[in-house]
């Protein structure tokens, strides 16, 4: 379904995407995985075509540089947040891509239906919540019936129902054999939701691995994301390696998995290096990251 | 979210196509046109446009007392400052604002993911915008010409028609102008303030600038009049000019100069001059947005 060669991406001196190449075959599922910078975004607008890179990518075998308008029809994007007019009504927001993307009205009303959003067609999109806009950007992804979505950390604004509701769309999605790529900071949605991992670090492909391999299954344990300030997180990161935690720091605060009975822990590592959490949350069951640790 | 609902819906079958390239391009333009429309702007040009316009005429018509002959025609030549004054500050800003707002707000990268290209978006959102400004002058034009008519009779309908078509023709080249500069620009504050900055100098530096040269480096007619020929604002006064008395002789020399050498072509060298201004800016934009980089 996607085949990039060598893509490369500069914004001046910045290497946002140093010479990424991979395959995503039809019907598979590929997630992003890295910490903020590492260049997850920048690789999406790259394979979509919306950003000039050096490199090929073919959807299809349709080249996205040379025939991009036709390479995108293939794909229903969804960005981390629907940005679109505020002033736009839900329903002709829907009906504008309908049209664009050729699908009638009928069609449209199913897809508002499917993320159920059928009865909000009046709203505003500056009055829709955070869950709702991200449901409206899947819908407008599954309009055409596309056979490959890529989502851009589809769950990053979602609270933890709208989450769940988001994933398990994707794994239906998934059951009907459509292509998915998409760029996450949750280990327990790359777990239900990818057969591969891509992991990026400043823009390199670090690993091209399975969620089995990045998180192996005997150790079963929860992992807790502490929230600090920006400017602790890498010497708590190594605080708490230290003290034997998995960790996995990405721009979302920091991953520590831990036993199910021993949340506290890395807390109070870290309150012994005079380090504060702010916050704390608790994420779904998962394994433990042992090539972090 | 349930899978009920998504499995009561199944998806046909068949690969999805992009829309043909004029396809999009008209989706794109209902689009903006309908947004126009809506937004602030318009409301307020078009009325502000349409006050003066209305002020003028009945200035004009006051000026000739009740007898109402040559209404449109004198109506036609005081509105022609007005015009010089009001259209371009409207398209340039409005132009400003198109793509470098879609850029700030972020829905620009989300109309690129959609399968059009990167010129179908830009003269959609062109297209769409030129004909709404047309429909704003058409209101202003209007109700003026719907003053006259009533107060002072058909006398002059055709100077008017010229007027409105020459003023159609100046609105779209400086809206191409305004897509050229948001297509640079990476906000829409420095859009807007370049716009500003570019109606400034096309309505007053470039007559001082004019004048001032002429007088320092003691210029030739012929000079003069090229280099007046330049400005889309000087072009478009003696075109209308040109339509309304079929000589440039009340501009002084440099406009007998114009009428003696260019004779009958005079007008269509000065249309021509407008279109260019219409296409070559926005051609340049097409250009640069097409092969930038980034979003």
């Amino acid at each position: 379904m996607i085949h990039s060669a060598n893509i490369t991406k500069r914004f001046g001196k910045m290497q946002a995407v140093s010479d990424v190449s991979f395959a995503l075959e039809a019907g598979g599922s590929v997630a992003l995985w890295g910490s903020n910078g590492a260049g997850k975004t920048t690789l999406i607008r790259c394979l979509l075509g919306v950003i000039r890179h050096r490199g090929r990518v073919t959807m299809n075998g349709i080249d996205v540089r040379r025939r991009g308008r036709h390479a995108r029809a293939l794909v229903g994007y969804v960005p981390q947040e629907l940005a679109f007019h505020d002033d736009a009504r839900l329903g002709s927001a829907m009906m504008f891509f309908a049209k664009l993307r050729g699908v009638d009205r009928a069609q449209a009303a199913r897809a508002l239906d499917a993320v159920g959003l059928t009865g909000h067609e009046r709203k505003r999109v500056r009055d829709l919540s955070g869950g709702m806009k991200q449901r409206l950007a899947l819908a407008v992804a599954l309009l055409s019936d596309p056979p490959l979505i890529i989502l851009d950390e589809p769950t990053s604004n979602l609270d933890a129902a709208g989450r769940g509701e988001v994933v398990l769309t994707l794994q239906q999605l998934r059951e009907a054999g459509k292509t998915l790529l998409f760029a996450s900071h949750r280990p327990d949605e790359v777990i239900s939701l990818a057969d591969r991992v891509l992991v990026l670090e400043r823009g390199q492909l670090e690993r091209d691995t399975t969620p089995a391999e990045l998180w192996p299954t005997e150790k079963p344990v929860q992992v807790v994301r502490l929230y600090l300030s920006m400017a602790s997180e890498t010497d708590a990161a190594d605080a708490l390696r230290s003290a034997g935690h998995a960790v996995h720091l990405n721009g979302h605060g920091l991953c520590v998995a831990v036993a199910r009975d021993r949340k506290a822990e890395p807390i109070i590592a870290l309150a012994r290096h005079h380090i504060e959490v702010r916050d704390i949350e608790v994420l779904d069951d998962v394994r433990l990251p042992e090539a972090s640790q | 979210m349930s899978s009920a609902q998504l499995q009561s819906h199944p998806i046909p079958i068949g690969m999805p196509t992009a829309p043909s390239f004029v396809g999009g391009i008209a989706r794109f333009a209902r689009r903006e046109f309908r947004d126009a429309l809506a937004s602030k702007w318009f409301i307020l040009y078009t009325m502000a446009f349409t006050v003066l316009a209305v002020g003028v005429s009945f200035l004009s018509l006051s000026g000739v007392g009740s007898h109402g002959f040559a209404g449109f025609g004198r109506t036609a030549a005081g509105l022609l400052n007005l015009i010089m004054l009001v259209v371009p500050l409207m398209a340039l800003t409005a132009g400003a604002g198109s793509i470098a707002g879609e850029r700030e707000r972020g829905t620009l990268l989300y109309m690129l993911s959609q399968p059009v290209s990167r010129s179908q978006v830009l003269l959609g959102k062109y297209f769409g915008l030129a004909v709404a400004l047309i429909c704003s002058l058409c209101i202003g034009f209007g109700i003026s010409a719907g003053v006259l008519a009533w107060r002072a009779g058909g006398a002059g309908v055709f100077d008017f028609l010229m007027l409105i078509g020459l003023t159609a023709l100046l609105a779209i080249a400086m809206l191409s102008v305004g897509f050229l500069i948001s297509v640079v620009s990476r906000r829409t504050s420095v859009a807007t303030g370049v716009a500003l900055f570019v109606w400034l100098t096309l309505v007053f530096v470039s007559d001082l600038g004019l004048m001032a040269s002429s007088v320092i480096f003691k210029l030739h007619v012929q000079e003069i009049f090229g280099l007046a020929s330049i400005n889309p604002l000087q072009c478009f006064k003696m075109a209308v000019i040109v339509s309304m008395n079929a000589s440039l002789d009340v501009l002084g020399p440099v406009g007998a100069y114009a009428s003696q050498t260019l004779g009958s072509a005079l007008p269509w060298v000065l249309v021509s001059t407008l279109i260019a201004w219409t296409i070559a800016p926005l051609g340049v934009a097409i250009f640069l947005f097409t092969r930038r980089g980034t979003v």
